[in-house]
């Protein structure tokens, strides 16, 4: 099974590479994820836009190409972050039990080692992510949350470019196939 | 199945793990009435569901019960039609009950209210015979009851007592061709004598033709036949001809306009005055007299006279018939006796004070009796309007 870098879209799921992670680093990162999430802007407020947790799981759903995995990845993350936060558990599980879900599946079909295109998904999945939970803060939970677009967009920017980043550094984590 | 699942696998799993979240998260959150979400989805997510299994329980039951089992419809309709037969006869039996108690009511607004002494009774049967114009009462000589005394309603005269028993008495109604009364008619004071024809109208005699009787005039009892006293009514005027030498007056007797069960019979009558406007025939309600205001001490230590108002209960006119009333007690005198010529009470006093009253003689008239300043008007006694020129 041969893998090209300059396609973007993949003939079949079988040509996709999964890439294989150790339970250990994967727990690990998620993990130092949620804490950099909990605590990091305690002490720099100007990290606060960054969505690590959110990051970490769009990473492992894309590069694992598995739906259920990615769903779980996902599920998993985000109630440790709900549990980390005044929010009900389940908001943030929903959230980016979704985004995990959907990110395994596109990673199915396209090439997400292409670093153009994991801005794209990254970017395109933050947003997904704060309007679903805007949504569902309204919908379950009653909450008059204002949804700032220009804010929104410009902080799935920047996250996308720290997501970049941090993606490279996470390739280097990967299990040599 | 099997590889239904493994090719929803994603989704199904998906739909769970989104399922167990949501319940998580309803389980945690309350909704603004302090009830957890959970409830609330369960309640909201089932209710519809129960109403609709309880719809098709209901109809189902409801179909069964009124289309196919109508073995006992036949019976349980006559049973209703049976039933809605008596309730007619009850609201028949309740309405009758209404208007007697109507009628009681009236009668016993208008004994309160005439000076004659009365006595109730009722009608309880009528003479034999198709013709008759007869009734009897269930009063007689034992309450006190005689002959020749009058019978009257809250609408107007009756007849009169033709035979008093111990128990019964009969009752000559004004429809009785041998009935007759002396009647004057309201506007002009036409003085005539009400005859019965034996039908529902009675006829108004012996009213010279250059009379003027209106029709809807009202008549009233005269007191000149010392049966029915003065200023009872009598009928309305139906119809008026001239004719030769009297006018043909036919009267719609008024006391037999609303029933016959219930009268009142003038054990001793009392003249009253006709009145000025035609009977309205609704009982009018007469609201409890005005408390007596407390008198200013100044006003008292003074010596003035409060200004005239009504003392007894009802309207002035009510205070100022007692006032006569009170005179001619005072003097030992019973209205509706005494003989034509005989001395009649003296009215000149009415109104004063008592003190004044007790000197029986016009203020000013007695030394040091002087009325002071203001209070000579209040002092006089009310002028006798029946010995105006033009009456």
């Amino acid at each position: 099974m041969s893998y090209s870098g300059e396609r973007i879209l993949l003939s079949s799921e079988r040509e996709g590479r999964i890439s294989r992670f150790r339970v250990w680093i994967m727990l690990g990162v998620a993990l130092a994820a949620i804490l950099f999430q909990a605590y990091i802007p305690l002490f720099f407020q100007f990290l606060g836009f960054l969505e690590l947790p959110l990051l970490v799981v769009v990473y492992f759903a894309l590069m694992r190409r598995d739906q259920v995995a990615g769903l779980f990845i996902g599920a998993v993350v985000g109630l440790a972050q709900d549990s980390l936060s005044r929010n009900p558990l389940g908001m943030f599980g929903i959230a980016k039990t979704l985004v995990g879900y959907f990110a395994s599946s596109i990673g199915l079909r396209l090439d997400v080692d292409n670093v153009a295109l994991r801005f794209v998904l990254t970017f395109f999945f933050f947003l997904f992510h704060q309007f679903l939970y805007w949504v569902m803060a309204r919908a379950l939970l009653a909450q008059q949350i204002a949804l700032d677009v220009q804010k929104t967009l410009l902080l799935g920017l920047l996250n996308a470019v720290v997501g970049v980043s941090l993606y490279h550094f996470l390739d280097k984590l990967r299990e040599k196939s | 199945m099997e590889s239904f699942l493994n090719r929803y696998r994603g989704i199904t799993i998906l739909l769970l793990v989104l399922f167990a979240q949501l319940v998580l998260l309803a389980v945690q959150v309350k909704n603004g009435q302090d009830v957890r979400m959970i409830r609330v989805w369960t309640v909201t997510a089932v209710s519809p569901v129960a109403r609709i299994i309880e719809g098709f329980r209901g109809g189902g039951a409801g179909f069964l019960r009124h289309y196919i089992l109508l073995h006992d419809a036949d019976a349980e309709n006559r049973r209703l039609q049976a039933e809605v037969d008596k309730l007619k006869i009850d609201n028949i039996f309740l309405k009758n009950e209404l208007d007697t108690a109507n009628r009681g009511q009236a009668l016993e607004v208008l004994q309160s209210h005439i000076p004659s002494k009365t006595l109730a009774a009722t009608m309880f049967m009528t003479g034999a015979g198709s013709g008759s114009r007869v009734v009897y009462s269930d009063r007689g000589s034992l309450f006190g009851v005689k002959r020749g005394m009058a019978v009257v309603t809250a609408d107007g005269i009756v007849g009169k007592v033709t035979e008093a028993y111990p128990t019964a008495s009969e009752v000559q109604l004004v429809t009785d061709p041998d009935f007759a009364a002396g009647v004057v008619s309201q506007k002009n004071g036409v003085l005539g004598t009400l005859k019965g024809q034996g039908t529902p109208l009675c006829r108004v005699d012996y009213v010279p033709t250059d009379e003027k009787v209106d029709v809807g005039e009202w008549f009233y009892t005269s007191g000149d036949d010392r049966i029915f006293p003065r200023g009872f009514p009598a009928g309305v005027v139906k119809s008026v001809r001239n004719g030769s030498p009297y006018k043909e007056i036919y009267l719609d007797p008024s006391g037999l306009q609303h029933g016959l069960e219930d009268v009142l019979i003038l054990i001793e009558g009392v003249h009253m005055e006709i009145p000025a406007t035609p009977p309205t025939g609704q009982p009018m309600y007469i609201g409890p007299p005005v408390p007596a205001a407390p008198q200013p001490a100044d006003a008292t230590a003074a010596g003035q006279a409060p200004p005239a108002r009504p003392s007894g209960p009802g309207t002035a006119a009510d205070t100022l018939k007692s006032q006569y009333q009170a005179v001619g007690a005072a003097e030992g005198h019973t209205f509706g006796e005494g003989e034509v010529g005989s001395k009649p009470p003296d009215f000149t006093h009415m109104g004063l004070p008592p003190s004044a009253g007790a000197a029986k003689q016009p203020p000013g008239k007695a030394p040091g009796a002087k009325p002071p300043a203001g209070q000579e008007q209040a002092a006089k006694p009310p002028v006798d309007t029946r010995e105006e020129p033009d009456r």
